[in-house]
């Protein structure tokens, strides 16, 4: 990082991304005519026509919702980048995985198909990777980025197989065909396995307890990362596809239970350590694990209010807490510190970025007029409609809300208007414009939007609503005077409870610190995890990978030997007749010779008698070439004898011993295996020679030799005519083995010579 | 003859095993060269026997004399042997450059791109 | 090997046997013989001669470099293959042209297989020459 006004970014590697986003922002700006007036946008593209899969692109309300949130935010977010790490030598890289990050959740958010939209999921885990690990000189940056992709890589892939399931099920990976058949989804068997693996993938992508703990750790990226993907979009995409696929899936039983607990668990569980870190930005980043339980748990509901809340607070959340973690990155750049206990006093010398804070913490903490305080009425409307438990889903709704306040308080009230705990790093100073655009627009659509709700009602919200529940006009009004009614109560106690937790965040902050380091934790034992995955690795390395050749080909011929004699037991209809009709003394003479060389071999300790028997078994296999009618066959066997006698000839002479001794090489274990692998080829053979002989490729080249390829011997026409093509193969790896050689024998040379 | 040489092949690779089985890698080579002259065999006795008669065509005739040998193994039997040359004299140049630069033809002792771990 | 009586043998048998091979050659496509005997042979001269007089004596009645040969043979071997798709049949393909051809007599026939072949015999002679040489001046 530079300091402001050195450098003012990046050149064009700095400028495109920006404009790309803003681009794609302004198309899909263009379309929110369309979508609500006209309902889903379709365009379709194959892509892989054998198995199905469509380029199938759907932009209806809810898609709508996503797509302009990641590219609006997105070009803020690429904006502040180019300044927050002007300078910085791998920003092409930076903003290159920034960038295809942003397109990857674009694509996510608008396929209507299963398979396109997992490929999209999975690339967006792993530009997420990549992002978090953009610091890659520091092994905990690396730690971290590894965890996130492998918690929500072990969920994606339990989401592919539950996406493909559901694909079966529905005879279609069309996401529109699927929604338009809930109820055969909902019926069959595989409901709940289904329900199971695609739950998986959303909860570990979204950050839900028990998998919550890679979110935190993914704070290692760059702020304006953690802004973009770690609280503004990647971690909805999970959100997204519950969303998504409500229509099929909810309105079960075990829908409703597994989305309400978990989402109530992970939302007040989260907003109590919120308030126990004093790093702004993991403050934040429980903040955001609450909002996505907050999320999940008005999933569960398919009541209007619980949907209408839904989308609400998706769209509140994401507006002001992009702005708190791009307030967060400017105050750590103009402070060089994000610790809550340093940081206070900053409004003189950061007017415009406390405002920035202020305004988005007021949202955030649901004071009124701000879109928050809608969003938290919604919540609580939709929390009391909830239809099995509205006292506990409320009760969870408002504790999380006061805890939210409390941690707006310390994120953005303390920092800036109260007395500085300590010295500061550096002196603080305001940030560059580019960087305070973000948190200034995103802060102040989340007032606009809440004194004039109708700018997003029947732009947003309505088709949005009406995306989720397949129906037109269910969506709830959203005002900020609704009269007052239960809501508006809880509200007020909201405040009352929020301002108190505020006030004592201080010693709360002591107990839950050692509360927190009392209990076991999900980082230690994701170390631990990692730790008996590499032991057992290197376990089953050491027993497959023992570095012995004798080793590995011992377990080759043993495989080899059972192999063959199980089939042989298994299939064959019994041992053939031993019969030798019509042999001479020649035939038994070759035989004997061969045998004789083999067995010389095998045992000698002398490697000149070794060549020798060599030799021997090599002229009695020529022998049986000569007498069954193979001339050619014969000749090349006699000349490569030679030649292989002339190569160890000449290699003998710079090669030890065989045995210094010239002992006898009697290994009974190796013997016996040989023995049996020997017995069971022979077995073969004599089987394959009592099968009948297909002579149709024989019969063909005999007829056709002359009279087409003009050549009176018939193995020389099939070498260089009829099989051209294989004999051209098999020049070919003389050549290669030739050169291979000499060029392993030419760095002996030099070797020697140094 | 073909029983014979069936039985033959089963010596062959037997004691190909063995040998290939050897610590000492110039056993290994010679393991080798058994095994391909094995190979061979059993090609081209797969195609059946048929003494005395080469797949020849006789001037004047257009297609050769009836009974004459397999001419399709031979042709595959032939290239096998120059190519089992090819891999014989590539391993042979191997085990000379292993000697000269690790000092030794026991295999169990050629640990460089496998080094013994600390303590086993 | 000092001798002079197998060096002076030898010269003549190197010959012998280069002529022989490419006799076997030519003569492969109606009798046994063929690119992989002829090539063989070939190379089985070259060798006694280097055994006899030195591979340096060899290589330089040589002239070429043996991996030359083989890389050249590898390329006669594919352009004849070629040469059939150039003619509008499927590759490797043989292409036959039969000079002074009359009724039963079929002529000088020149052939795109022969060619073949040819590559066949050169890839075998300078693998094998380029193996043996290599191992006896580099053991």
């Amino acid at each position: 990082m530079t300091t402001a006004g050195e450098k003012r970014g990046n050149g064009i590697i700095g400028v495109l991304p920006i404009a790309l986003a803003a681009a794609l922002f302004v198309f899909f700006f263009s379309q929110i005519s369309a979508v609500s007036r006209f309902g889903p946008q379709m365009v379709s593209v194959p892509w892989v026509p054998a198995l199905d899969v469509q380029l199938a692109f759907t932009l209806d309300g809810l898609s709508l919702v996503f797509a302009l949130l990641i590219s609006g935010i997105g070009t803020l977010v690429m904006l502040y980048s180019n300044s927050y790490l002007a300078g910085h030598p791998q920003y092409a890289r930076f903003a290159l995985y920034l960038t295809l990050f942003m397109l990857a959740m674009l694509g996510l958010v608008v396929s209507d198909n299963l398979l396109a939209l997992f490929v999209f999921w999975e690339l967006t885990t792993l530009t997420s990777y990549l992002l978090i690990g953009f610091g890659h000189e520091s092994a905990s940056s690396r730690r971290s980025a590894l965890q996130a992709m492998l918690v929500t890589g072990a969920g994606a892939l339990a989401l592919l197989a539950g996406l493909i399931l559901l694909g079966s099920v529905a005879g279609t990976y069309s996401i529109s065909g699927i929604i338009a058949q809930g109820d055969v989804v909902r019926e069959h068997a595989l409901y709940v396995p289904i329900l199971v693996l695609i739950l998986a993938g959303a909860f570990t992508k979204s950050a839900q307890v028990p998998f919550h703990f890679w979110l935190p750790n993914a704070m290692a990226a760059p702020t304006p990362v953690s802004a973009f993907l770690h609280s503004a979009t990647m971690v909805k995409a999970g959100v997204y596809l519950m969303a998504r696929l409500h229509p099929a899936l909810s309105g079960t039983e075990v829908w409703l239970w597994t989305l309400t607990i978990l989402g109530a668990v992970t939302a007040v569980f989260a907003s109590v350590l919120a308030l126990r870190q004093t790093d702004l930005k993991l403050a934040l980043a429980y903040t955001t694990l609450m909002a996505l339980g907050t999320l999940t748990l008005f999933l569960g509901s398919d009541t209007e209010y619980a949907i209408t809340a839904f989308c609400t607070f998706l769209i509140v959340h994401s507006l002001y807490k992009a702005a708190l973690f791009l307030v967060v990155g400017c105050v750590d750049h103009g402070t060089g510190t994000r610790d809550a206990a340093l940081l206070g006093g900053l409004a003189r010398a950061m007017p415009v970025t406390a405002i920035a804070a202020g305004v988005a913490a007021l949202s955030m903490a649901g004071f009124p007029p701000f879109l928050g305080f809608i969003g938290k009425e919604l919540k609580y409307a939709g929390a009391l409609a909830v239809a099995s438990e509205p006292v506990l889903v409320a009760g969870a709704v408002l504790v999380a809300n006061a805890l939210m306040l409390a941690v707006a308080g310390v994120v953005s009230f303390k920092p800036f208007w109260r007395p500085a705990g300590g010295a500061l790093p550096d002196t603080p100073h305001e940030a560059p414009w580019p960087m305070l655009a973000g948190p200034v627009i995103l802060a102040a659509l989340g007032a606009v939007f809440g004194i004039q709700p109708d700018l997003i009602q029947a732009t947003l919200i309505n088709p949005g609503v009406d995306s989720i529940l397949r129906a037109r006009g269910e969506a709830k009004e959203l005002h900020l005077w609704a009269g007052v009614n239960l809501p508006l109560i809880l509200s007020v106690a909201t405040f009352i409870l929020g301002l108190t937790l505020y006030a004592l965040h201080g010693r709360l902050r002591a107990v839950l610190t050692r509360w927190d380091e009392a209990a076991p934790h999900f980082d230690t034992g994701w170390d631990r995890l990692l730790d008996g995955l590499k032991a057992v690795a290197s376990w089953q390395t050491r027993l497959l990978q023992s570095g012995v050749l004798r080793r590995y080909l011992l377990t080759i011929f043993g495989a080899l030997f059972v192999t063959l004699a199980w089939t042989l037991y298994a299939r064959s209809p019994g041992i053939p007749a031993l019969s030798f009709p019509d042999l001479e003394l020649k035939h038994w003479a070759i035989i004997a010779l061969i045998i004789a060389g083999t067995i010389e071999v095998a045992l000698t300790g002398s490697r000149v008698a070794a060549i020798a028997a060599l030799g021997v078994v090599g002229i009695g296999v020529a022998l049986i070439f000569v007498i069954y009618g193979a001339p050619d066959v014969a000749i090349t066997q006699l000349l490569v004898e030679t030649l292989v006698v002339v190569l160890i000839a000449v290699v003998m002479l710079r090669l030890p011993h065989l045995d210094e001794n010239r002992r006898r090489d009697w290994r009974p274990r190796d013997a016996v295996l040989g023995a049996g692998v020997g017995v069971v080829v022979t077995m073969i053979v004599l089987q394959v020679l009592a099968q009948p002989l297909d002579t149709r490729l024989t019969d063909y080249f005999e007829v056709t030799a002359w009279p087409e390829a003009f050549g009176r011997n018939i193995v020389n026409v099939i070498l260089v005519d009829f099989r051209a093509l294989d004999t051209f193969g098999e020049i070919a790896v003389v050549l290669i083995a030739a050169l291979a050689a000499y060029a392993l024998l030419r760095t002996t040379k030099e070797e020697v010579e140094k | 003859m073909e029983t014979l040489i069936a039985i033959a092949i089963g010596i062959l690779t037997a004691a190909a095993v063995y040998l290939m089985l050897a610590r000492n890698v110039l056993r290994f080579i010679f393991g080798l060269l058994l095994l391909s002259n094995a190979a061979n065999l059993l090609i081209f006795t797969a195609g059946r026997l048929t003494q005395g008669a080469p797949p020849l065509i006789p001037k004047g005739a257009d297609i050769p004399p009836e009974g004459v040998a397999n001419a399709l193994p031979q042709a595959l039997v032939l290239t096998a042997i120059v190519i089992g040359f090819g891999l014989f004299a590539f391993a042979l140049v191997l085990i000379f450059r292993a000697y000269t630069g690790l000092g030794t033809l026991d295999s169990d002792d050629m640990r460089v791109a496998e080094p013994k771990e600390q303590g086993r | 090997m000092n001798s002079l009586i197998l060096q002076v043998a030898t010269r003549y048998l190197s010959a012998l046997l280069l002529i022989f091979s490419v006799y076997m050659l030519l003569r492969g496509h109606n009798e046994p013989g063929g690119g992989f005997i002829g090539g063989l042979i070939g190379a089985t001269g070259f060798v006694i001669y280097a055994i006899a007089c030195g591979t340096a004596e060899a290589r330089a009645a040589l002239r070429v470099m043996p991996q030359n040969i083989a890389a050249t043979g590898l390329g006669i071997a594919l352009l004849a293959g070629l040469f059939a798709g150039v003619m509008g049949d499927a590759f490797f393909t043989g292409q036959w042209l039969f000079i002074g051809a009359s009724g039963e007599d079929k002529g000088l026939p020149l052939s795109s297989v022969l060619v073949f072949d040819i590559g066949v015999y050169l890839v075998v002679f300078g693998s094998v020459l380029t193996l043996v040489f290599a191992m006896e001046e580099e053991v």
